[in-house]
């Protein structure tokens, strides 16, 4: 008589295996970290002279230790500075007491005498992209104190953050009929940035409050 | 014609189960890959601020993360502090941190290191002014203010 051989049962495996799925279902931390990006200034090399800017191309934003909004010399709320910003940087009517432009081919010139060839080359592609695109010359400066709260400060960064996007996005949606976000060409996103560059400027903080 | 006549009393046969281990496995190494064991303890309470323009970092490997924000244990203090690594740490220390976190990463990484400064949105800013300026000095200036959604 042939023996039967034995087999193992492999019923409960399932079970196992949905065990250790379970755990590491339940240890599985996929925190993405979100956040808004930023480029802090490089350390100026020794004593620099502080560049010149004209007036009309400042949009100047002081944050007190109360977090109070002073936004070009009046009383602001945060919510107000995204629709101030954009109309600031676009300037459609070109109004004198806002930036003034200047045409991507003008500052190819200007960047070719200071001798920066990647920075020339960058904006050859983004005429090439998008053609001749006059770019604001517009400073977003932002002052706060050591008191601020650091909420408040980036709300106010947050709401920056949404009006270049928004102005990006403008762009970006009349050349490629797609948003800035969407874009996938990294030329096509090199060239959105070069016409539409983010300029915050922040200065040493106050110290009003007292020491914090 | 018998040939196509249906076998009488057809049961519904039994589903074949042997492949569902294979399949729950699928799904666990997948998980397994995934997850991330978080490798520092915080000491420091960090609730972070909203902000609706957001962007997701996207590889991880280039991000080191600064905390700033009042110890988790009343115990050690109320005011704020900041924490690198597991340990709390002054403003002095932040750039030989950066410094040795970049030291350790491939060279052609070097230039695109992000740093996540987690921050409690009751800070104030003197304190991140000043790891900002650390930061600059250790020339590592890109920086992601971590918020949420």
């Amino acid at each position: 008589m042939a023996r039967l051989k034995p087999e193992i049962n492999a019923g409960s495996m399932a079970d196992i295996a949905f065990l250790l799925l379970i755990f590491f279902l339940v240890t599985a931390t996929m925190d993405v970290d979100s956040g808004l990006k930023r480029r802090l200034p490089p350390l100026p090399a020794k004593e620099q002279a502080p560049t010149e800017v004209s007036r009309r191309n400042v949009f100047e934003i002081l944050i007190n230790s109360h977090d109070e909004l002073l936004i070009n010399g009046t009383h602001g709320t945060v919510e107000a500075i995204r629709k101030q910003v954009i109309d600031f940087i676009s300037n459609p009517a070109e109004d004198p007491a806002k930036p003034e432009k200047e045409l991507l081919s003008v500052r190819k010139t200007r960047e070719a005498e200071q001798g920066n060839f990647a920075e020339v080359e960058a904006l050859q592609q983004a005429i090439e992209v998008l053609g001749d695109y006059p770019v604001s010359q517009g400073i977003i400066s932002l002052q706060n104190d050591r008191g601020t709260s650091y909420d408040m400060y980036l709300r106010v960064h947050n709401e920056l953050t949404a009006a270049y996007t928004h102005l990006r996005d403008d762009l970006s949606r009349r050349h490629f009929g797609v948003a800035y976000a969407r874009l996938r060409d990294k030329r096509h996103i090199q060239a959105i940035d070069k016409a539409i560059p983010m300029n915050i400027s922040e200065a040493e903080p106050l110290n009003v409050g007292g020491a914090r | 014609m018998g040939r196509f006549t249906k076998k009488a009393g057809n049961a519904v046969p039994a589903l074949n189960t042997a492949s569902l281990p294979d399949i729950i496995f699928m799904l666990l190494f997948f998980f397994m890959v995934t997850t991330t064991f978080k490798k520092t303890d915080v000491l420091v309470q960090v609730r972070q601020p909203k902000a609706s323009e957001a962007e997701k970092l996207e590889k991880k490997s280039l991000v080191t993360y600064i905390y700033i924000g009042t110890p988790a244990d009343p115990a050690l203090g109320t005011g704020q502090r900041i924490q690198i690594n597991d340990a709390f740490a002054d403003v002095a220390d932040v750039a030989a941190f950066v410094e040795s976190e970049r030291a350790s990463m491939p060279e052609q990484e070097k230039s695109k290191m992000i740093t996540s400064l987690k921050i409690d949105k009751a800070s104030h800013m003197g304190l991140v002014t000043d790891v900002k300026q650390e930061l600059r000095k250790a020339n590592a200036l890109n920086i992601n203010y971590s918020s949420k959604k």
